[in-house]
């Protein structure tokens, strides 16, 4: 079989693995969770059989075109940062479509889907869609500042954009990753991925209790499916990024496993010991205390 | 399907005025009629959704009743009994049963207790906006017959008069074991494809909005809230 064929299908089983795997991290997440507050929690297989009811309802209400676009947008928004993130260091397949420029593009794609998300859920009209429009995307751009600021320290520190040059360059034991190299750059960015994954203490845009469920108000049925489907790829995306960045990279499924497992699992841990905090308080945040250790960061390096 | 629009239900003498036809006079001068349950809601009526056939639909009906999403709505004292079924004692998560805040995302509603006329009203919105399909579990006694306000000026005796409802628990309070066990009686009947109530209500659709513009006087929303 043609070679760019071959190529396509294996990613395609690399996007099933990841969804799968985001799927199972986020119930398992939840259970540890429940646990900690003295709950069972919801069974392993949770994930899945929401998503399979979700398809499955029998009415669904559009109120536009952008309605319909938006869930898709938010989707192309974790495929695209799957699709273009070397998964398993040194294997051509699972390195998908990663290219020496795949930084850039993979910040964008962070954003991407939070800005197709925004034209949907204006489109649905409920005005709790659009307060939390707001608040997501303000909360998001400052989230966005600490993380920049690390990435640019990491090419000014390597001199490359390609991810797979940066983990390339980290190989060699633990003492080789950047987390030891460059632990600024390191710590203002898993500070911000406290915010990009979304767990207490910044969950006010989405949690089920604040401006009831924030931007997916209106959002159901297939819909909906499709956001849980995104937010499954994204959180494994996401970890794998930082992964790739900082801690090493992954020479094979099973060591990506156990590091994206660990990397949500530190915003889970922050997430269970922490409140919420309101918008204003988490905007003020991100602007201290992470973005000056980022500026730093750049310093050091130039 | 037959699709009846809403010339022919009787709606005129219980529409609020503000949703009745009128003519405005537009910025540049000219006049507009508006007809805001024409121009501002949806008229359809709800349809009858049939099942898929075979195992498909027994699956469907697996998981809906694995995964059942309960609107945050508290009615009457009953409210009170649903805080405990989401903390340590009872955790309902076990049962894939969960909390959603907005009726868009949920399956089953329900109704915890007294109903009075005021909160049958957004009580139907709601469940009119849940999509289909969708379960009703009526709690205590006060929505069976009234209970102890039963002859209360202010509030409905028999809910199934009003929504179609799929489990009724008994008791004044029920605990939340009796809950769990509600819920535990719904999901039996949804994997029997029994729980079909939402089709119940498209097709006694005209009985049950009998039933409810009787009772509720101020009647400023379409006939059903898509």
């Amino acid at each position: 079989m043609d070679y760019s064929i071959t190529k396509f299908l294996w990613t395609l089983l690399g996007l099933f693995i990841v969804t799968n795997w985001g799927m199972l991290m986020s119930s398992t997440m939840r259970r540890i969770g429940a646990r900690v507050s003295g709950r069972i929690g919801i069974p392993w297989y949770q994930p899945w059989v929401d998503l399979v009811k979700l398809y499955s309802l029998r009415t669904q209400l559009t109120h536009g075109t952008m309605f319909y676009i938006g869930p898709v947008f938010r989707l192309m928004g974790g495929v695209g940062m799957f699709l273009f993130l070397p998964m398993v260091f040194g294997n051509p397949i699972w390195s998908n479509y990663s290219f020496s420029g795949d930084l850039v593009l993979i910040l964008y794609f962070q954003f991407f889907g939070m800005l197709g998300m925004a034209l949907g859920a204006g489109e649905g009209g409920q005005p709790y869609s659009a307060i939390g429009i707001s608040r997501g995307l303000s909360q998001f751009t400052t989230i966005e500042v600490p993380m920049t600021l690390a990435v640019i320290s990491i090419a000014i520190q390597y001199h490359t954009l390609s991810i797979s040059e940066i983990v390339a360059a980290q190989q060699g034991g633990i003492t080789t990753w950047t987390l030891w190299t460059n632990p600024l750059a390191t710590a203002a960015a898993m500070l911000s991925l406290l915010g990009a994954f979304g767990h207490s203490p910044f969950n006010l845009v989405k949690a089920p209790n604040e401006i009831p469920i924030g931007p997916p108000t209106e959002f159901h049925g297939t819909f909906l499916g499709v956001l849980r489907t995104n937010s499954a790829i994204l959180h494994v995306a996401e970890a794998a990024l930082f992964m790739n960045l900082f801690f090493g990279g992954a020479t094979s499924w099973f060591e990506l496993i156990i590091k994206t497992f660990l990397i949500y699992f530190w915003s889970v841990f922050v997430g269970t010991v922490f409140p919420r905090f309101r918008i204003e308080q988490s905007v003020r945040w991100f602007l201290k205390v992470p973005t000056i250790i980022g500026i730093l960061a750049i310093i050091i390096f130039l | 399907m037959n699709k009846h629009k809403f010339e022919d239900l009787d709606v005129d003498k219980f529409l609020a005025p503000e949703n009745q036809k009128r003519s405005v006079i537009a910025p540049d001068g000219s006049i507009v009629e508006v007809d805001p349950l024409k121009d501002y809601f949806c008229q359809d009526r709800p349809e009858v959704l049939k099942p898929k056939n075979g195992p498909v639909e027994k699956f469907l009906n697996w998981a809906r009743a694995e995964s059942l999403w309960v609107l945050g709505f508290g009615t009457g004292c009953g409210s009170i009994e649903i805080p405990p079924l989401v903390t340590p004692r009872f955790d309902m998560y076990r049962y894939g049963v969960q909390m959603r805040p907005t009726p868009r995302q949920s399956n089953v509603f329900i109704i915890s207790g007294y109903l009075s006329v005021k909160t049958l009203k957004r009580a139907i919105r709601s469940y009119e906006q849940m999509p289909s399909p969708k379960y009703i579990i009526a709690l205590g006694s006060c929505t069976i017959n009234g209970g102890m306000y039963w002859d209360s000026y202010n509030t409905i005796n028999r809910l199934d008069h009003y929504m179609p409802v799929d489990v009724y628990i008994a008791g004044c309070m029920p605990r939340p074991e009796a809950l769990l066990a509600g819920f535990g009686k719904l999901k039996e009947l949804i994997k029997a494809g029994k729980a079909e109530k939402a089709n119940e209500y498209a097709e006694n659709f005209d009985w049950y909005k009998a039933n409810q513009k009787k009772i509720i006087k101020d009647w400023n929303m379409p006939d059903y809230n898509w």
